[in-house]
């Protein structure tokens, strides 16, 4: 399993504006990408705190079904699963572990609490058992792991 | 009679990896009996102290079963029926 999470610019921040919009309550949503093992992040879908809380996010039982539905029309995969808080620090609560049933996704935590600064950070939840990893944020999937001589001749 | 039951990946260890299984029975209890004769382990990530675990989504085909009397909802043959889990969390 991957222990880093590369992710696009573009889609850290259509997280962090989702986060901040939604401030003071929790954001929730999820990256979708193909389900092909790749691991990469790409359609990103923001969806509705049922719970409208500061501090707890369920996603509604109706767009739940229709996301699901969706991916497995596009053969995609939740790769990134995010929420927000927004009075604590970036790190899974108590409840965060014992909900998080998507052992292949990667578990984004932001936090808001500080009107400036937010925190990103990623996780890997797998029965109960926490494990932060690394954030690569990339302008873009194409290229990055090309070395030089992977480069056509000139 | 027989019911299509698509299975979430975090319970496909139960189901040997399948993605959906058929299943019969009249209700989704009846439902998730039958796989668990075939598949053991399902339910009891499903059923808590005889009723739908609170955050585990069962659909028949698009409605929520929650709304449609739990375990008890009625299920008919050629019905999809779709577990999701739910995706929740909070600060505390």
């Amino acid at each position: 399993m991957t222990t880093v999470l590369r992710i696009r610019r573009d889609l850290v921040d259509a997280i962090v504006a989702h986060a901040r919009r939604d401030h003071p309550d929790e954001a929730c949503g999820v990256i979708a990408g193909p389900d092909d093992g790749s691991d990469r992040p790409e359609r990103f879908i923001p969806m509705v705190n049922a719970a409208r809380s500061p501090t707890f996010y369920e996603f509604d039982s109706g767009d739940l079904l229709k996301l699901y539905r969706e991916m497995d029309a596009n053969d995609e995969t939740p790769v990134v699963i995010y929420h927000s808080h927004t009075a604590t620090e970036a790190y899974p609560s108590r409840t965060d572990i014992k909900l998080a049933q998507e052992p292949f996704a990667h578990y984004v935590l932001v936090s808001t609490r500080d009107a400036d600064e937010h925190e990103f950070r990623s996780y890997r939840i797998v029965d109960g058992v926490v494990t932060e990893e690394p954030v690569e944020v990339v302008e873009s999937y194409m290229f990055a792991n090309t070395g030089s001589d992977d480069l056509p001749d000139a | 009679m027989a019911v299509t039951v698509s299975i979430p990946t975090i319970l496909r260890t139960h189901t040997g990896g399948e993605k959906s299984v058929e299943a019969s029975g009249k209700t989704v209890l009846e439902l998730i009996d039958d796989i668990e004769a075939k598949h053991g382990g399902l339910k009891a990530r499903l059923v808590k102290d005889e009723k739908l675990h609170r955050f585990v989504n069962v659909y028949v085909n698009d409605e929520d079963v929650r709304f449609s009397g739990g375990l008890e909802a009625e299920v008919k043959d050629g019905d999809t029926v779709t577990i999701l889990p739910a995706v929740a969390g909070g600060a505390r």
